[in-house]
């Protein structure tokens, strides 16, 4: 495996692989000496052309703790069109020495196209393109379930439910994907206008109300990150009702089971999507999500980049 | 004199075609010796209703000559170039320039297509009688690439060029509906986490303006159908007596939006590539009569517009040289049709359409414009080809049937597989 720009390119058992690995890996980042010679020499670029600071970071960490050289290149979201060719940029920054370009971009399927054009020889690790996936988030989301569920290596009869603006969710399609091929069930519920039901077809149930999803009794609730310019006009009549109806507000958090977890990609909007209540409570598991990131990256880089010469 | 010897007719008849000038001056048995062709079909030279020829504007995509060559190479001996050029061809100059570039060319009959509005933006009208009446008498108008979308000035446009015996060839592509669209809208498209381009956006405008053109009495022309939803309409509007005409392109009949799976942007293109159950629609529009011809939708992009990220990758794909082989797959390998049907589709019904002459028929005292193909054929598409471009969807895929010679005005354009310099 030389890539990871889809969850379509995993199947179970190398998902699990991953898992298991990240579980190793994770071992490093509690010990007083939190690093690994495995990528020593090595080069990560973190090609970003979209502003994310978190999950910038979270690789440049992933990375420094496998020994690798990391390279932070912020592209201006507005150089994808007038500046530079991402032919070029990618091209430019092999010829630095980049073993990997861990690449996060606004357009979806630039990761697969940088990947598979022939452009440049070296790995391309998918960190959000578009809409379309963001497969590193959805490896920390399985693996904070696996730990917290204590489930062994799949999430077999696990059911997820996940909530929000699934349609310009690249968290929700990865996540669809690989926690279905783990064995859960996963529920999708938002407004119909932000949940179309050609959702179905990738593996999981729809619903369009929050209170009849919560009846089902989920295992987990990941609550998504409303982008709050689009709750309002042709999506959803405002932001007030979309609150009113798709919050985990302080009544729905009432309606959780005693083990279900919470989950965020974050960095939430507290008020509007996630009440402090839901969001401080123990059963959310939002900063495990932010430990298991790292240890998810750091086992994609060394899975991508240690096999090779 | 030319004679070609032992040709096989869209009737199934084995006959001589005797060519004198021009002309052709004979189609039966003739003693006179002359070029053996035995195995091949004789067909009325294929037209285009849809070509993109990029000059003037983008000569880097394609020049007339160019694109000449590319339509001559397929078997085509006449293309309508669509308007969307720079400057627009919305005025009485421009159109002749191309014109006389197509002249120029010698190597087929170049028939400008007028912009129905200024600069294809769609508010006011552009010169549709200068054109009409200037030296390349127009008499198709189209602002393919963009949607005429306002209804009134569609409705305006249908009346005045019905006035000038002409047709409005139009782009059915609802742009609210679309906008920001890179593919089919479906399953795929959500999975894909590209934006939809949804059936109804085509299907809504074609009802629209076939309803307009039932009030106004004027005849319509739909460019690229693309949805089986787009059939019933056409089929619906057929059956009230509506003037309505229907296109289809070789790609939309052959390939699926399960190629956009890739994100390579050689399968980008507006409209984009549907579902199977939607070619299947078309192609069964095509041998019952309800789509009436194919359109090539030529549309050359230089290399730098397709060798990027699928969102920023320009709409489109060539076509000249694999349409006739899409057109046989469609109608004769499967066994659906047969070559009269071919030469409608082809040839006879585009010409009719762009109120073209001397094409679109093989017969005595008319101009020599016919191409000779061997049906049996198989052949390996490659991307480059006589195209300045090389976006080409079909690349790699086997296809069937080669052109052998094209004859345009007596003279090879072709001959034997080769492109005459022009």
């Amino acid at each position: 495996m030389k890539h990871l720009t889809s969850i379509r390119e995993l199947d179970t058992g190398s998902a699990i692989a991953i898992l298991d690995n990240a579980d190793e890996l994770g071992a490093v980042n509690s010990r007083e000496v939190k690093k690994l010679p495995a990528l020593r020499g090595k080069t990560v670029v973190n090609l970003f052309y979209e502003n994310s600071t978190r999950t910038r970071i979270s690789f440049e960490i992933a990375a420094k703790r496998l020994s690798a050289d990391v390279i932070n290149f912020a592209a201006a979201t507005s150089s994808v069109s007038k500046g530079e060719s991402l032919k070029d940029t990618a091209q430019t920054l092999e010829a630095l020495g980049a073993d990997a370009i861990v690449i996060r971009h606004p357009m979806s399927g630039a990761a697969q196209t940088l990947a598979t054009k022939g452009w440049i020889s070296g790995s391309v690790v998918n960190a959000g393109d578009g809409s379309h996936e963001h497969p590193t988030q959805a490896l920390l989301d399985a693996l904070t379930i696996r730990q917290i569920k204590k489930s062994g290596n799949d999430l077999a009869g696990i059911k997820v439910l996940i909530v929000g603006d699934i349609q310009h969710s690249r968290v929700a399609r990865s996540n669809v994907l690989l926690l279905s091929l783990l064995g859960a069930e996963v529920t999708l519920a938002g407004p119909e206008t932000l949940l179309p039901k050609t959702f179905a077809a990738m593996g999981c149930k729809i619903s369009h109300s929050f209170e009849e999803a919560l009846a089902e009794k989920p295992d987990v609730v990941m609550m998504l990150r409303v982008q709050r310019e689009r709750m309002q006009g042709t999506f959803f009549p405002s932001e007030r009702e979309y609150a009113a109806k798709w919050s985990l507000s302080g009544e729905r958090f009432k309606m959780l089971g005693n083990q279900t977890i919470i989950l965020h990609p974050g960095p939430m909007n507290r008020g509007f999507e996630i009440s402090n209540e839901a969001a401080d409570d123990p059963r959310s598991a939002v900063l495990t999500q932010v430990r298991n990131g790292l240890s998810v990256r750091m086992a994609v880089l060394y899975k991508l980049m240690a096999g090779e010469g | 004199m030319q004679v070609f010897k032992g040709v096989l007719l869209a009737s199934g008849e084995t006959t001589d075609i005797t060519v004198e000038g021009s002309q052709v001056t004979k189609v039966g048995k003739t003693t006179e010796s002359g070029l053996d062709c035995s195995g091949l079909m004789a067909l009325p030279g294929f037209v285009d209703l849809h070509t993109h020829l990029r000059q003037p504007g983008y000569e880097a995509s394609e020049t007339v000559l160019s694109g000449s060559r590319s339509g001559a190479a397929g078997g085509y001996t006449a293309l309508f170039a669509m308007a969307n050029s720079d400057p627009v061809a919305d005025t009485a100059s421009v159109v002749e320039q191309v014109m006389k570039l197509g002249e120029e060319a010698g190597l087929l009959e170049v028939r400008p297509i007028g912009a129905v509005t200024k600069g294809l933006a769609g508010t006011e009208l552009s010169a549709l009688g200068l054109m009409a009446n200037s030296k390349a008498k127009v008499k198709v108008f189209s602002d393919d690439g963009h949607c005429v979308h306002d209804p009134l000035v569609m409705q305006r446009a249908l009346t005045y060029v019905k006035g000038l015996g002409a047709v409005i060839a139009q782009h059915a592509q609802e742009p609210r509906l679309t906008e920001g669209s890179q593919m089919n809208s479906g399953e795929l498209s959500t999975e894909l986490g590209l934006k939809g381009w949804p059936s109804v956006a085509e299907e809504s405008i074609i009802a629209r303006d076939a309803l307009l053109a039932e009030q106004v009495g004027a005849r319509l022309h739909i460019c690229h159908l693309t949805t089986a939803g787009a059939v019933d309409v056409v089929r619906w509007a057929k059956a009230r007596g509506i003037q309505i005409t229907a296109e289809v392109t070789p790609h939309h009949l052959m390939l699926t939006e399960d190629l956009v799976r890739s994100y390579d942007p050689v399968y980008k293109v507006n409209p984009p590539l549907r579902r199977t159950e939607d070619t299947l629609a078309l192609r069964e529009g095509l041998i019952d009569g309800t789509i009436d011809i194919i359109g090539t939708d030529h549309a050359p992009h230089s290399s730098e517009k397709k060798d990027c990220e699928w969102e920023q990758a320009a709409f489109g794909m060539v076509g000249l040289e694999h349409a006739a082989s899409v057109a046989q797959e469609v109608l004769i390998e499967s066994g659906a049709s047969d070559w009269k049907r071919f030469t409608e589709v082809m040839s006879s019904k585009p010409a009719e359409i762009g109120s073209l002459e001397g094409h679109g028929t093989i017969a005595e005292g008319q101009p020599a414009n016919l191409v000779l193909l061997d049906p049996a054929a198989s052949r390996t598409v490659t991307a480059v080809t006589h195209s300045l471009s090389h976006n080409n969807p079909f690349a790699g895929r086997e296809l069937k049937g080669r052109v052998v010679h094209t004859v345009f005005r007596g003279k090879f354009s072709v001959k034997d597989g080769k492109v005459k310099n022009a």
